[in-house]
């Protein structure tokens, strides 16, 4: 196979360079970059696949920044963009402004009021996510969440219906012992007016990569649905966190099922630790197998000539 | 080249042939570091004889056609190609005969391949391959993975032969496997370690024997490492990102 490696164009290296960015695992984008960047040897071409793929992994992983001024963590999700680079911060009524290349926030303005909702649905919002926080805070001690309103911010009362999304995420990063993970939930809450019902529909994924003298990484998820009556805003707030807390605590008990059938059942499927024997192999038996087959082959060759090519 | 094996170390082990493939089309004049450094998921053929399965590897391939190690012959068929000697071939044979019984074994299924060739140093050089497919749908016998695979690589250098003579063994494992179900959604482990082991043992013991024990051996601690290491940090990680709830009933293990 020595052929001539064509010299490949601009935008094939560009596509490569963007599908190393994506799938660059929770938390370590900036080394994938890094290598790339040594790989490729060409900085235009990354900066351009950069762009483009940046934005895309900061979104799809939920990532959180700290916003100037001391006011705590903004999401960066679709859920919140309000332009390219512009996400907002419901918890803080504010506006930041993000390079997603170097993964920091550069500025912070207050939002105006037509990209916040209307006081009905805020009041809604308000209280889910003061809850939300709560729980969060318990269960996510390192995480970041908010609540948006993707569908119908601009109602004014009683009488219409209207979505919200909750998002949590939270990330874990210790590149000095080779290991990284993330958490992300998406909770997508239908407010149905006419039926004076809430529907649920979760999605929960998990990842880690530990990689010290190896590579290896879990890739988790699971959804589910539930619904709850439509009441005033804290009721509701109570019973949907409510909901939340006891699918993710069911969710995090099946990982735990999950890893401990590993060892035990789920890993033989692949390996047993041993043979059924309970001992190790007899290699020593090897004199007694191989004087088996002599006798065997001894039989068969009065039937077939040159098994064997020289 | 450091850089490109930092990247094959981040990115999903599942997408490793993706990853494999554009670092060569990257990197075209590193193409012999990249394919002797990095494992893929192994290849199988059927034999034209037995239709028995073997695996392929650069140690049975010449030029585009790879060596069965049942019927000894190329796949597709080559002219001038490498065999091993007749000597040689005999032990070659008896390796697989015992490697097949010793996969029964541990692997209740799976496809096994090994090749030998003489090295310059008069020594000589094994190759033992294992591959598993325990889904549910392949030889899964407890229907527990959606999905499922692993693949062992040893390599071992046999010293020249003297009455203590030196093994060089070189693992390589990749596994990945997949479990679903619609209560805990979809459960999802992949990955790779490689390691090295040296022994000097009597030849008087037989080369088989001595082999066959290290890649024992050592398949029982790269299985249990990757059990208790490397899913272990993920599990430690899993509960760091979200500390169980103690008050949540843990599901029993099934027997």
């Amino acid at each position: 196979m020595a052929e001539e490696e064509t010299e490949l164009s601009d935008q094939q290296k560009k596509g490569i360079a963007k599908w190393f960015l994506i799938n660059a695992p929770a938390g370590e984008i900036q080394y994938v970059a890094k290598d790339l960047k040594s790989v490729l040897k060409d900085d235009d071409v990354y900066n351009e696949a950069a762009a483009v793929a940046f934005p895309i992994y900061n979104k799809s992983h939920l990532i959180y920044l700290k916003m100037p001024g001391g006011y705590g963590d903004v999401l960066v999700t679709s859920y919140g963009e309000l332009q390219d680079n512009e996400y907002l911060d419901p918890k803080t009524a504010q506006v930041v402004i993000v390079d997603h290349v170097k993964q920091v926030c550069k500025r912070v303005r207050p939002a105006t009021d037509e990209e916040l909702p209307s006081p009905y649905i805020e009041e809604y919002r308000y209280a889910l996510e003061a809850e939300l926080l709560k729980y969060a805070a318990e269960a996510y001690p390192k995480g970041s969440c908010a609540v948006y309103c993707t569908n119908g911010k601009d109602v004014e009362g009683p009488g219409s219906d209207f979505e919200f999304v909750v998002v949590i995420s939270a990330a874990r990063n210790s590149p000095h012992n080779f290991c990284n993970g993330s958490w992300r939930a998406i909770w997508n809450i239908e407010f149905r007016d006419d039926i004076q019902v809430l529907e649920l529909k979760g999605k929960c994924q998990v990842g880690a990569h530990y990689f010290e003298e190896g590579n290896v990484q879990l890739d988790a998820k699971r959804e589910c649905s539930d619904s709850t009556m439509f009441q005033g805003p804290d009721d509701t707030a109570t019973a949907v966190v409510h909901l939340i807390r006891r699918h993710e605590n069911e969710y995090m008990a099946s990982l735990e099922g999950s890893y401990f059938d590993l060892s035990d059942n789920t890993f033989k499927e692949l390996r047993r630790k041993l043979p059924v024997t309970r001992t190790l192999f007899p290699w020593h038996n090897t004199m007694q197998f191989n004087l088996k087959r002599e006798i065997a082959e001894e039989l068969r060759i009065g039937e077939l000539h040159d098994i064997k090519r020289a | 080249m450091e850089a490109a094996m930092g990247l094959m170390r981040r990115m999903p082990p599942r997408h490793s042939e993706t990853t494999l493939s554009a670092l060569l089309s990257l990197l075209p004049g590193h193409a012999s570091d990249l394919l002797s450094q990095v494992d893929l998921p192994l290849q199988v053929l059927s034999d034209v004889d037995s239709g028995k399965k073997f695996i392929l590897c650069e140690y049975n391939r010449d030029a585009d056609s790879y060596r069965s190690p049942w019927s000894n012959k190329y796949h597709p068929p080559l002219e001038d190609a490498p065999y091993p000697s007749s000597k040689l071939r005999q032990m070659e044979i008896e390796a697989n005969d015992i490697f097949t019984v010793y996969c029964e074994q541990y692997y209740e299924g799976g496809i096994s391949s090994v090749y030998m060739w003489e090295d310059d140093n008069e020594g000589l050089v094994a190759c033992f391959l294992v591959k598993k497919d325990g889904s549910k749908t392949g030889q899964g016998r407890r229907g527990y993975l959606e999905e499922g695979t692993w693949d062992a690589i040893h390599v071992i250098e046999v010293g020249p032969e003297e009455e203590i003579t030196r093994y060089c063994l070189t693992s390589t494992v990749m596994l990945s496997l997949t479990t679903d179900d619609v209560s805990s959604g979809t459960f999802s482990l992949s990955g790779s370690i490689r390691r090295q082991m040296n022994m000097n043992l009597p030849v008087a013991d037989g080369h088989l024997s001595n082999m066959g024990k290290m890649i024992e051996e050592m398949e029982a601690k790269l299985r249990n490492s990757l059990d208790q290491v490397y899913f272990g940090k993920t599990r430690e990680m899993v509960c760091n990102l979200r500390p169980p709830n103690e008050v949540v009933q843990m599901r029993l293990p099934t027997s």
